[in-house]
């Protein structure tokens, strides 16, 4: 073990709860046999929803790909094996909410046959290609943040990232995947990291582990020595949330990344390990991301690691273990400190789960009750990232949102420290997430608002403006009408026309009225008297 | 005595033209509280404050004519803000203007829909899209849900449906402590 405590720097605050690493990592990671049904929930990562490629009845492979990456930050998902998709509904995700989001359902063939696939040759690609081709993998970060792989790996000019750091730190009680898989798959993520170091052009590669896990240190500097890679495997001390990127970046650069902004600002790009082993295994052989490591531990009877399929449900995982044992109440998703109760056995496992914990009111007995804040600060000292916990207790617990934010709520990690030991046993990172995603919803209200604004706006001034319009033709008409010459000379001709005709009226004289019988005079007569009768008074 | 009369009418003259320079350089066009209190409103665009939109009741509360409680799409929330912003008491909704109601969208039924663009007509926000005799549908994302659309239809193919939760607009709620309810032996 090439390392020196004293290149090890220091983030503040962070606890020490205990481990409970050992029980699963007493037997290797073992495969889990192919289940029946699959459920690929399409939100498996951060980022836009992917868009569906199949439909209901497709007989699709092993690897392929059933939704592709929409948008600038989004991810694939692909078939887990080889079968039929039988549905595409919403049903109930592995996410606290509990509530149902969209799913792909595969019905497996048991073949289990892979897509035709082959290794990508990286080193002749145009690193654009590549990049495209990695946002076809699937690949998200495998630590829990699930943020696509390929828009971190993306060339990005204005922040050059010269530092690669792999975080094998896991340091969240209970949590064992990232051990077994650097015990067990060292050389595929020393390899990983070398073609992600080969894409970001960084200089410097940096493993950073915990050091409670010494065969994970050992296998590590092994396989960097056996491929001969410049990297250097760093040994942190144990203290939670060593885990988490920016305090191991710290931890291994000294160098602390900006609240508000990336860490390639500071020249440092920091991926997992397991997503360092899929990047491998896309590559060098073509394999989308279909399976990960998962931790099965707490009230079961075999707890360990196991390698199973994207969708596995949650249940057949737990039966593969062994079987839970009696008493089990919950299923803690994550670890004891960032964990959060499923809200179903049936839910399927996502690239987002690193570890499923059975739980018993003895292992996580129900929180104390919650007595007043004391004002004791043992918060403040706890507090990775230097916030001052109390202040953004008061004012969550008040719904005073904006004071929340000016005392910096949206840097919180919600590592949980601060519930962690504060003697009252207020669950202060439930206030902090109930404020935060209250303002986030304000501000998405906002934004509506603003919009709604400016849609109402452009239509009253449309409605203006095209009333003037109407308002201007007609004047525009009535004024053509009244001047124009040719009116004029039509009115004109019409006078003429109406004078001739009372012109010949007046001229005109009865013919053959000289030499007629006295009969047919008196007949003229009184026809001529009726016609000056009728004219004297119309009907 | 003559040069301080001097001095002290200099300075009153340069500070004035100062101050009628700045009054036209930097003129406030618009009323800057009708924004404020425009800014606060929800832009349903509704009318159920009792008058045509927004703006206008926003105009009628800087003018004093409209009370702060008239507008149930912002609820006690918005009443509160407005109180703030105002400097008055706030008080609660009044219940003539309606009652708040949760956040809905109009769906138009396209089976019954005929294609008479009453409704086009009716939305504040342009948010319903057709033509004359072509079916028409809402623009779900730009809705502000005040139904204003709805009354207009002459078949009642308009119905409005709360929005429902899904993992993108999931809220963490506020944490409640269980009461243990203890009985009396």
């Amino acid at each position: 073990m090439s390392f020196n405590l004293s290149d090890i720097f220091k983030f503040p605050g962070g606890v020490h709860p205990p481990e409970h690493k050992v029980e699963s990592t007493t037997q290797p990671i073992r495969t889990l046999p192919l289940p029946k049904k699959l459920v690929l929930p399409l939100r498996q990562h951060i980022g836009h929803i992917p868009k569906i490629l199949v439909q209901v009845g497709d007989h699709v492979l092993k690897g392929q790909l059933l939704a592709e990456a929409h948008g600038h930050v989004s991810a694939a998902v692909h078939a887990s094996t080889s079968g039929k998709v039988t549905a595409i509904d919403e049903q109930v995700i592995p996410h606290p909410s509990g509530l149902p989001d969209l799913c792909i359902t595969l019905e497996a063939d048991g073949k289990d046959e892979w897509l035709k696939h082959a290794p990508l040759d990286y080193l002749n690609m145009e690193r654009s290609e590549l990049i495209r081709r990695i946002a076809e993998s699937g690949i998200v970060g495998l630590g829990g943040a699930t943020f696509p792989t390929h828009v971190k790996l993306r060339p990005d000019a204005k922040h050059p990232v010269s530092t690669l750091i792999l975080n094998g730190a896991e340091c969240e009680p209970y949590i064992t995947c990232d051990d077994l898989l650097m015990r067990e798959r060292a050389d595929e993520i020393v390899h990983g990291a070398m073609i992600m170091q080969m894409l970001l052009g960084s200089t410097e590669c940096l493993i950073g582990l915990e050091d409670n896990k010494p065969e994970a240190v050992v296998a590590m500097n092994a396989a960097v020595a056996k491929a001969n890679f410049n990297a250097k495997v760093v040994v942190v001390p144990t203290l939670y949330p060593s885990g988490d990127s920016r305090r191991l970046i710290a931890l291994l650069t000294g160098k602390e990344s900006p609240a508000k902004g990336r860490t390639t600002e500071i020249g440092v790009q920091c991926f997992n390990v397991a997503t360092a082993q899929s990047l491998y295994r896309f590559i060098a052989h073509g394999e989308t991301i279909v399976s990960r490591i998962v931790t099965l531990t707490g009230n079961v009877a075999q707890p360990g690691n196991y390698d199973a399929l994207l969708g596995t449900s949650v249940r057949d995982l737990l039966q593969a273990a062994g079987g839970i044992r009696d008493n089990t109440d919950d299923y803690v998703m994550g670890g004891p400190m960032m964990g959060f109760s499923l809200p179903s056995v049936d839910v399927p496992m996502t690239k987002a789960m690193n570890c499923v914990i059975a739980s018993t009111p003895d292992l996580f007995p129900p929180p104390p009750m919650e007595m007043p804040c004391i004002r004791c600060v043992a918060c403040a000292d706890a507090c990775p990232v230097n916030l001052q916990p109390q202040e953004l207790y008061w004012y969550s617990k008040s719904s005073n949102l904006e004071k929340a934010q000016e005392y910096q709520l949206f840097d919180c990690i919600e590592c949980g420290c601060c519930s962690y030991v504060c003697p009252s046993h207020i669950p202060l990172v439930q206030y902090y997430r109930y404020a935060k995603s209250e303002t986030i919803a304000q501000e998405r209200a906002k934004r509506s608002a603003d919009l709604a604004r400016i849609r109402n706006d452009e239509r009253l001034a449309r409605i203006e403006r095209e009333k003037l319009e109407r308002a201007k033709k007609h004047a525009e008409r009535t004024a053509k009408s009244e001047n124009s010459g040719d009116n004029n000379e039509k009115k004109a001709a019409i006078e003429a026309a109406m004078a001739r005709a009372k012109e010949q009226k007046e001229t005109i004289t009865p013919q053959n009225v000289e030499n007629v019988s006295a009969n047919v005079a008196a007949e003229i007569a009184a026809v001529d008297a009726a016609r000056v009768q009728a004219a004297e008074k119309p009907e | 005595m003559t040069a301080a009369l001097f001095v002290m009418i200099g300075l009153g003259l340069f500070l004035g033209l100062v101050l009628g320079f700045a009054a036209l350089k930097f003129k406030v066009e618009g009323d800057p509280l009708v924004d404020q209190i425009d800014a606060i409103l929800p832009q349903t665009q509704c009318g159920q404050c009792g008058y045509p939109g927004c703006k206008p009741y926003a105009t009628a509360i800087a003018a004093g004519d409209a009370d702060i409680n008239q507008c149930p799409p912002g609820g006690e929330a918005g009443v509160k803000m407005l109180a703030d912003l105002l400097g008055v008491e706030p008080k609660p909704l009044n219940a003539e203007h309606g009652v708040p109601k949760p956040k809905s969208v109009a769906v138009i039924d396209e089976n019954i829909c005929i294609g008479c663009t009453l409704c086009i007509q009716a939305c504040p926000v342009d948010a319903i899209l057709g033509a004359a005799k072509q079916m028409h549908t809402v623009i779900t994302a730009e809705c502000t849900g005040c139904e204003l659309c709805v009354a207009p239809c002459p078949v009642d193919c308009i119905t409005m449906e709360p929005l429902k939760e899904d993992i993108p607009h999931w809220k963490w709620r506020y944490p409640v402590i269980p009461i243990q309810v203890q009985v009396a032996a």
